[in-house]
């Protein structure tokens, strides 16, 4: 895909939301972006390059994490814009409502722990070919913090076995150093997998939070990768 | 009518809380106790003439929208309500 110049970057605001505002921060520091939210009963997502599903509590997280997200009425926009191709990225809540809403396979469920865990983590990053790892070198190791009670990631073993032959997991809990081992592992997600992508690549879903670990004055910019990646 | 329907993490998927509350059975003596799995359970009315096409809407209800069949298993009770 060609670089983005200028890019049009949407945040979705789903009621519950609480990360919208940091992801649109993030992205606005990209030159030339032109950011906006999104609310969750726009009939469609309008002229955008890319759309972020933002972390927070959709809905509560009524039922199941991401379940009434799904079925916002701007959803079957995002979903559209997702199959033609358009970046879809989500953080956290975002990956969650994106399994819900099958443009990613597999399932979050309650940490191995029960406990809701808020710290940072170390990830590796397993391919740099889509377009939120782009600027990143495969292999390298960012520190980035996690805030979820539900972030095991679950699939059936045979989907799980495409996932790996595909090579659609895009980051793995590791430690400091890039080792993938079960005690880097915050959660107990199936093969330390912290995100994963489509077949295709356009569909990107995170339990870490890029956007908080984004400039300077957070103390941290690992995260800003992921953002610059998309113009490049 | 109506409708009661329970749902399940699927056998195999490991049941953190049923675990923790299995863990406290057996502090409390109940050694015996195994396999525990803690779910969701859901009542609600449906219109509906009779139980097999309740049912048959409940079933969809839970394959849409109450459970996720990639980690979730569900039962449905349909019954007149009287």
């Amino acid at each position: 895909m060609a670089a983005l110049k200028n890019p049009k970057i949407g945040v979705v605001l789903f009621p519950g939301a609480n990360c919208e505002r940091d992801t649109l921060h993030a992205s606005s520091l990209l030159p030339g972006a032109a950011v906006r939210h999104i609310w969750h009963k726009d009939a469609s997502v309008g002229n955008l390059d890319v759309i972020f599903l933002p972390g927070g509590f959709s809905y509560g997280d009524a039922l199941r994490c991401g379940a009434i997200a799904r079925f916002s009425p701007v959803m079957r926009s995002v979903i559209e814009f997702a199959e033609k191709g358009g970046i879809v990225i989500g953080i956290c809540n975002g990956f969650q409502v994106l399994t819900e809403c099958h443009l990613l396979p597999g399932a979050l469920l309650m940490n191995e722990s029960r406990k809701f865990i808020c710290k940072n983590i170390h990830v590796r990053i397993e391919r740099n070919d889509i377009a939120a790892t782009r600027a990143l070198n495969k292999g390298a190791v960012l520190k980035l913090p996690i805030a979820h009670g539900e972030g095991r990631y679950y699939a059936p073993p045979e989907t799980l076995q495409t996932l790996e032959a595909n090579g659609q997991v895009v980051v793995r809990y590791c430690d400091e150093n890039g080792n993938v081992m079960p005690e880097a592992n915050p959660n107990g997600a199936l093969n330390n997998i912290a995100g994963i992508c489509n077949a295709r690549g356009n569909v990107f879903g995170l339990m870490p939070h890029p956007e908080r670990a984004s400039e300077p004055i957070l103390g941290n910019t690992d995260g800003w990768g992921v953002f610059k990646s998309l113009m490049m | 009518m109506k409708a009661k329907v329970t749902v399940t993490l699927r056998d195999g998927i490991l049941d953190t809380q049923g675990k923790a509350v299995e863990h406290a059975l057996h502090s409390l003596g109940f050694t015996g106790v195994k396999n525990v799995r803690i779910g969701k359970h859901i009542e609600l009315d449906i219109d509906g003439a009779d139980a097999a096409t309740a049912k048959q809407q409940i079933d969809d209800i839970c394959k849409k929208l109450l459970s996720n069949p990639v980690m979730e298993n569900f039962r449905v009770t349909v019954t007149d309500g009287k």
